[in-house]
């Protein structure tokens, strides 16, 4: 095949694909010979969300230019919708098509939170769209932790008080109980299932960054003054990032919840948020391939380095400081860059380094 | 008088995110970027201020003494060590410094003093005031709270506009590169606005473990991001407003957990710094700056 033909935006994306088909093949075979330990394997739904997380994040972060706080406020409108609608259609049809829907609610679910939140929040800049971000998320987790439905013969009920409220006759059930939040759902995601997601999601960012639209976000990103001036609709390619962005966290949700039988909106705290920045700033910001990786690699090596564990938050801390300073600091730049050219300068005369 | 008992506590809190608020406008004034941490030095307050007093068993003043000191270096550390380096950098990479900096505090706490939550002894010890025939009671910590804030407000005002190096941190936020070639040393005013910042911190830590007696290592989280929806409501960069914005925000949080839903007054909190923002992007206090290309 004549791959050199090929555009190198698409040559990239080839290479993120292939390692993404590779490791999934690895595992499988590793899982098949029963060498894969219980608590890895119980950790393999959560990888997949995780790298789904970190690519839309990166989406937003990396390629739109504005630091989102939030983001696991979209993972748990995605979780929740999904838990709910799998939990609501799970008698009346089969798993996989409730699976589908759960899916599909999620995301649409989450995107279309995206799209409000961002209608105001991408008017603002920098630190205060940050902070906004952040809000956002306190505020979703704070409305999910108050949030009752039931159901009964006379259809569903909603109440933002207590259960009590939603006045439900002796048929009813509470789906979603506030704090305690949803129970019941069929532990349906399987690793297969986000392999997949995972390439859909890459497919979408990819094409979208490679497009007219991508790089009308990233001039964006770049200079916002001098993409205005040259025509670029600041708002809309913002908000068509930035609810993509969302969108696809509600898929991670969505899946995510399926893993587990119960779901509470604490899980998706500022925490998370935080946790998934770790991963695009140790992967490289802006880049796809680096965040699936690092999205990976971090998930899974707390897993294998037990007795680390308590110390792991205090890395990811130092490693977010370091790799700041390392790669924005003028003076450490320029002290890389001398040492960069002493070492292969010393590998050109033959010394080694 | 339910009300105003609500009010009194409303105006308590406030007064504590009016004095951390300070640290973030004076930061935010002087070199343009939000310090997460700052709420994270709350923390490290309390807790030295703790070991001080419960663990070591000394008196009060020296707790708030050794939590003032600490936090000082520690603002000015973190300032040195993380954010100078990065201050021709864009806004995301110091924005994302300052997290993990305040994510390091928290999680070095975490390790030090575990996550069980401590109790800490109040540094107030006077009877509560009852007024109105006992209707009204306003405990000591409240009254204390209140009192110091309004002391530390008046004086940081005076300090800012009536010293030499007030002066100094005026000129070199409104234009860094003027106030050098007036001979201003930016670099110290930076370090000393920081360190003017942490100590407040320090105070303010102490002020809300009295008031709220527990101390995990997230304890200045919390806070630290509502004094920052405070600054940002009275007009960032602004001190009048960084008082004013405090003070309305402790009342807001403390009418709508007392009438609306204590689960809902985050949230509540978090709707005013959306509407500010919208409707009103500066502030109530702030100044409108054009931008220039």
């Amino acid at each position: 095949m004549k791959i050199k033909s090929l555009n190198h935006n698409f040559r990239r994306s080839l290479v993120t694909y292939g390692i993404v088909i590779a490791a999934f093949a690895v595992i499988q075979i590793i899982s098949g010979m029963g060498m894969l330990t219980n608590s890895l394997s119980g950790q393999l739904v959560p990888i997949c969300a995780y790298i789904i997380m970190a690519v839309s994040l990166n989406l937003t972060v990396g390629i739109l230019g504005e630091l989102s706080l939030g983001h696991a406020g979209f993972m748990s409108v995605g979780a929740f919708m999904g838990a709910f609608v799998s939990v609501c259609l799970t008698d009346v049809m089969p798993g996989w098509l409730s699976l589908t829907l759960a899916l599909l609610a999620g995301t649409a679910a989450a995107a279309v939170i995206g799209l409000l939140i961002g209608i105001p929040v991408l008017r603002l800049q920098g630190d205060y769209l940050a902070i906004v971000t952040l809000a956002f998320g306190e505020i979703i987790k704070n409305l999910l932790n108050s949030f009752y439905v039931g159901r009964d013969a006379s259809g569903f009920h909603f109440s933002l008080k207590d259960a009590p409220s939603l006045n439900l006759d002796e048929t009813g059930e509470i789906i979603i109980n506030g704090a305690q939040g949803i129970t019941g759902m069929p532990r349906s995601a399987t690793f297969t299932l986000g392999f997949v997601l995972i390439l859909i999601t890459l497919a979408i960012v990819q094409n979208l960054i490679d497009s007219r639209t991508g790089r009308a976000i990233m001039s964006i990103r770049d200079n916002r003054i001098a993409a205005e001036s040259v025509g670029v609709n600041i708002t809309k390619y913002k908000l068509i990032g930035f609810s993509v962005s969302a969108a696809l966290a509600g898929l991670a949700g969505a899946m995510y919840a399926h893993n587990f039988s119960t779901l509470v909106a604490r899980k998706f705290d500022y925490n998370t948020s935080i946790l998934v920045l770790v991963f695009i700033v140790v992967g490289g910001l802006g880049n796809i391939r680096g965040s699936v990786i690092a999205a990976a690699a971090l998930t899974v090596l707390p897993e294998l380095l037990r007795g680390f564990s308590d110390y792991r938050m205090l890395v990811y801390a130092v490693v977010l400081i370091v790799m700041m300073l390392f790669n924005q600091s003028p003076q450490l730049a320029a002290w890389r860059r001398k040492w960069t050219a002493k070492l292969t300068r010393g590998q050109a005369d033959g010394k080694g380094a | 008088m339910q009300f105003l008992s609500y009010l009194v506590n409303g105006i308590s809190l406030g007064s504590i995110y009016a004095v951390i608020a300070l640290g973030y406008t004076m930061v935010y004034g002087i070199a343009r970027m939000l310090n997460f941490a700052h709420g994270d030095v709350i923390m490290v307050g309390g807790y030295i201020a703790y070991t001080v007093m419960t663990t070591m068993g000394m008196p009060a003043l020296a707790g708030i003494g050794a939590a003032v000191l600490v936090c000082t270096l520690l603002g000015v550390t973190i300032e040195r060590v993380a954010y100078k380096p990065l201050r021709e950098a864009p806004s995301l990479a110091v924005l994302i410094t300052a997290i993990g900096m305040s994510y390091l505090l928290q999680n070095l706490a975490l390790l030090i003093f575990g996550s069980a939550p401590k109790s800490f002894s109040s540094v107030v010890s006077f009877q509560p005031l009852r007024l109105l025939g006992g209707q009204l009671i306003i405990t000591g910590e409240t009254l204390t709270t209140i009192l110091v804030s309004a002391v530390i407000m008046v004086a940081l005002t005076l300090f800012v506009n009536k010293t030499k190096v007030g002066h100094a941190m005026q000129a070199v936020s409104e234009d860094k590169g003027a106030a050098q070639l007036m001979g201003i040393n930016v670099n110290a005013t930076i370090s000393l606005t920081f360190a003017i910042g942490s100590a407040l911190a320090a105070v303010a830590g102490v002020l809300l473990c009295s008031a709220y007696p527990t101390l995990i290592p997230t304890t200045g989280a919390m806070p630290g991001i509502k004094a920052f929806v405070a600054a940002v409501f009275g007009g960032i960069g602004s001190i009048p407003g960084a008082m004013l914005g405090g003070v309305l925000l402790g009342i807001i949080q403390s009418l709508s957990t007392a009438y609306i839903s204590s689960q809902m007054a985050d949230a509540i909190v978090f709707g005013v710094l959306i509407v500010v923002l919208l409707v009103k992007p500066t502030g109530i206090l702030g100044r409108q700056t054009r931008e220039k290309v």
